[in-house]
Order: structure tokens, then sequence, then C-alpha cells
């Protein structure tokens, strides 16, 4: 007799293949959100961050890649829960005793935990910004750029000034209406309670990353003598460190140094 | 000279499946350091019997390390401190005199307790019988080496082919996931030509018992790896996530039963 095996998504190794792509996913995403973001170091008073916000919220291709985004984040926590209640109900009765620091790493034991403190920063750095974004609750801004010396000054907009994000050029000055999501940055990191939250959180990300990049790749089957000491690399110095740091450089910087 | 030592036990007891278990201290007095840890267990058994009392039962066989019959959580850790050894080739000199150890069952709800320390690994019987298996022709017995395997693939799938199956990298994964087992069975014959023939039925269709028996999900923390006495590698878990994977999205294939 024959018949046909489970669908794929209703077994473990399913379950776990959609944790690792939704996680790459989630990667990739920060690398370039990383690289806009690296704006926000410019002293231009948000000129190059502004126009950069509005280009990500009002370029197509970036709106449906968002959406993307949005989903991907709610199907990795959906199934982290599954997978976990999962694995809570194979072991109904715990140990005694359980040296788990004999055989593995701590991140590698508390992913969900670590996971949760991200979606606790996730829904704060949303409300903070892209809510506020979105909802017209950021200041407004006005930039006279010289186009003949390149020179840019700032001046302030009021909300009765402003109707649309604009670039007007007017007797070899370029005038850009924008919002001030960058205001809106340097004042919400003046509170030192955010900024606490935010390096907590990339210290959370970073743990996260350094056991659940490598962790996708052998999820995926991916497993080369060559190739996975470079997944591990990346996974460590680049997901794990230095990604992690320079996000978390962001309101230090605003908080002591702007 | 062997020296002597007396330890504290803290061990699991449980009359049966159906009954609530608990720990139950007992003294293990005058104990040599070049026992095995099994021996020790067979003293203290030989004293609660002259006692008229229950014997602790646990699971072994074969005493040096291949049958994978022997089991236990000693210390928070499968098959005790050491790595890449099984309970039985464990040897008291790992202790020290006045030590507490504590002695636990394999903690899986696919692993029910039967009695104290033993408990009913034939879910991994069902998943080797789900497809852990290759099929041979009738007839006369095929010359040896008639099939060329290179020497550097026979060498991998021998590595996979030595899990004795003892279960001690589901008892020692966080999850309770079988995923280091069946990776292992399923790698042998995937290496193999001769376990070509139900290649991805076979990925298919153990994979599916091992999600039945109520196994956990594989997290990759790497804890059976490090606790496995026969020290079957976590690549063998990537292979089956590929052959698992492949078989459903590239060879969608019926599976027999």
């Amino acid at each position: 007799m024959s018949s046909k095996s489970k669908p794929v998504l209703s077994s473990s190794i399913g379950k776990k293949l959609i944790m690792s792509l939704t996680g790459l996913f989630l990667c990739t995403f920060l690398v370039i959100h990383l690289i806009g973001n690296l704006q926000l170091f410019k002293c231009d008073d948000g000129y190059a961050f502004n126009n950069y916000a509005y280009f990500m919220t009002h370029f197509t291709p970036i709106k449906v890649v968002s959406y993307l985004l949005y989903a991907s984040i709610i199907i990795h926590a959906v199934y982290a829960i599954v997978l976990s209640m999962n694995n809570k109900k194979a072991r109904p009765v715990g140990y005694k005793q359980y040296n788990g620091q004999a055989n593995s790493k701590w991140n590698s034991r508390n992913m969900g935990i670590l996971g949760t403190i991200i979606l606790v920063f996730l829904a704060t750095h949303l409300q903070n910004f892209w809510w506020k974004y979105h909802n017209d609750q950021v200041p407004y801004v006005e930039y006279h750029k010289d186009l003949s010396t390149g020179t840019v000054t700032t001046h302030e907009l009021q909300a009765a000034d402003f109707t649309e994000y604009s670039v007007i050029t007017e007797n070899g000055v370029e005038i850009t209406r924008a919002r001030d999501l960058y205001k809106q940055v340097d004042f919400a990191f003046q509170n030192i309670c955010l900024v606490a939250l935010y390096v907590i959180a990339m210290a959370a990300l970073a743990f996260h990353l350094i056991h659940g990049f490598g962790s996708a790749f052998q999820t995926l089957g991916f497993n080369h003598k060559k190739y996975v000491p470079i997944i591990r690399f990346l996974g460590i110095w680049i997901f794990g460190i230095v990604i992690p740091v320079a996000f978390a450089l962001m309101p230090l910087y605003f908080y002591f140094i702007k | 000279m062997s020296a002597h030592m007396n330890l504290t036990l803290k061990v699991w007891r449980q009359k049966n499946d159906k009954s609530k278990g608990q720990f139950v201290t007992i003294q293990a007095n005058d104990i040599a350091d070049d026992m095995s840890f099994l021996e020790m267990l067979d003293i203290v058994n030989d004293d609660l019997t002259r006692k008229g009392e229950d014997p602790i039962y646990f699971d072994h066989d074969c005493r040096e390390g291949i049958c994978g019959m022997c089991s236990l959580v000693i210390n928070g850790r499968p098959h005790g401190p050491k790595y890449g050894i099984t309970t039985c080739q464990l040897h008291m000199r790992s202790f020290h005199d006045g030590q507490t150890i504590v002695i636990e069952p394999w903690r899986a709800a696919a692993f029910p307790v039967l009695k104290d320390l033993a408990v009913d690994r034939t879910a991994f019987d069902r998943i080797q019988q789900a497809g852990g298996y290759v099929n041979v022709n009738t007839g006369g017995v095929q010359d040896a080496n008639n099939i060329l395997i290179p020497k550097r693939i026979a060498d991998e799938a021998f590595e996979s082919a030595t899990c004795i199956g003892c279960g001690a990298c589901v008892a020692a994964c966080k999850n309770a996931s079988a995923m280091l087992f069946v990776s292992a069975k399923i790698s042998q014959f995937a290496l193999l030509p001769q376990g070509q023939t139900e290649r991805y039925e076979r990925a298919q269709a153990m994979v599916d018992q091992m999600d039945a028996e109520g196994f956990g999900n594989c997290t990759n923390t790497g804890a059976c790896e490090a606790e496995c006495p026969k020290g079957i590698k976590l690549t063998n878990i990537a292979r089956m996530n590929r052959e698992y994977l492949t078989a459903k999205f590239f060879r969608e294939e019926d599976i027999h039963n």
C-alpha cells in the first residue's frame, strides 16, 4: 500500500524551514536598514536622512518589500511560539538537574527569550518612528540647498505651512520640504530609558544572530566543509557584532554627542 | 590498590508507567573507584535486595558501550560527566568521596518511564521500521565489493552507522528532539548506493514517524552532538534536512506502508 507523506509545513523540518527563511530575510533587511541609517551620523541636520526616509516610504518596490518584512516578523514570531509549545510538550517532566552549559551555548538555548526582547523593542521602535512618521506626528523642516556652492541651510517649518514632501528649484536654490524624522530621532534619544532599551535590545539581537544566522543555514541543509566557516564568520562578526554595535551607536551618539 | 568512596545517590524511583515518581536518597558506601557506574548500582541493588527492598531498575546489556541499552542522566548530563562514552563505560573515578549524584531517566514524552530509570525507547524502533532499511534481492549472495564505493563515502556512512540508538541525543536536547538519531539513520543509507532505491521515501517516512512520536523540534544547540557517546555529527542533521526538503520540493514521492 502506498500513501502520501504528511504535508511539508505540518512537519518539524517544514516549520523550521519557515523559521530559517523568514530569519534570513530579516537578516538581509538589517543590512539595508543599517546602511541607510548610517546617514544619521552625517552632520547635515538630517538632509540626507530625511530625503532617504521619504524615498523608503514612497518607492513602490520598497513598499512591497516592507509588507513582506512585516509578514516575516509576524510569521517568525508565530512559528517560534508554535515550535516552542511543541518542544515544551515533548518534555512534560523536566530534569531535576540539567547541565546545559556542558554541551551547548547559553544563547542557543535561550533564543525565545532573546527573540521576545527583540519583539518588545520592535514594537517600541515602530511606535517611536514608523508610527509617528506615518501619522504626521513628527516636526517639519525646509532645506535650502545652494546649487552653485552645494551648501545646505536648515529652516524650521510650521505644520500649517507643510502640505506634502516637495523639492522646488528657485533662483539656483533647491528648496526641500520634508517631514523631519531626524529631529524626531534626536528628540527620542534624549530619553535615557529609551537609549538603554535600544542598547539592551541590540545586545539581545547580537546573541540571537550569533546563533540564528548559522542555525538558519543548518536548517536549510547547508553544511559544507569549505563554506560553513565563512557562514560562521559572517554570523559572529558581521551579524553578531558589527551590525548590532553600529545600531547601538545611534542612540548613544544622539544622547552623548549630538 | 583502588580508593574507596561513600556517595549519596538521589535516584528517581517510579513504580510503573502509571504511577507518579519521586527522588529517593540512597547511600552508596564503600564504592571502589575502578568500578563502572553500573557496577556501583549493582552493589547498591545487592544492598537493597538484602534489606528486602525493591532494587533500582535500570537498562543495561552489553556493558561495553556498543548495545545502546544503558541510559541515565547523571548530574544533569546523559551518560554522565565524560564525553564520548556510555554510562556503562563511566568509571567511579570520575566522582569523589562524599559527592551527591543525581540519577534521572531520559526525559521525553516519546520516552515514557517504565520503571525507575528505565524508559520505553520503542519510538526509535518505530522510526526505524518506517524507513531505516534497504531492500535486497533474493537469490544468491552478491560478492563483496561488487558495488564500488569511494573510501571517503564509506567512512562517512560508517560514522553515521555507529549510532547505537541509546537516545542520549533526545535526553540532552532541551527540546527532546530526536533529529540526531533520525538523521544518522537516514544518512547511513543516503550516502551509500544500496540506499538509493528508497532514498527520498525514507527521509519522508522517518521524519513523519519522528513527528508522530511526539519528539521536539531541533534548534541547533548542538547539545546532542556534544553528549553523543558515538560522536555522531550535526552534519547528519543538515543532510536529513536536505534529503527531506529535496524529497518534498523536487521529488514528492509516495511512501509505502
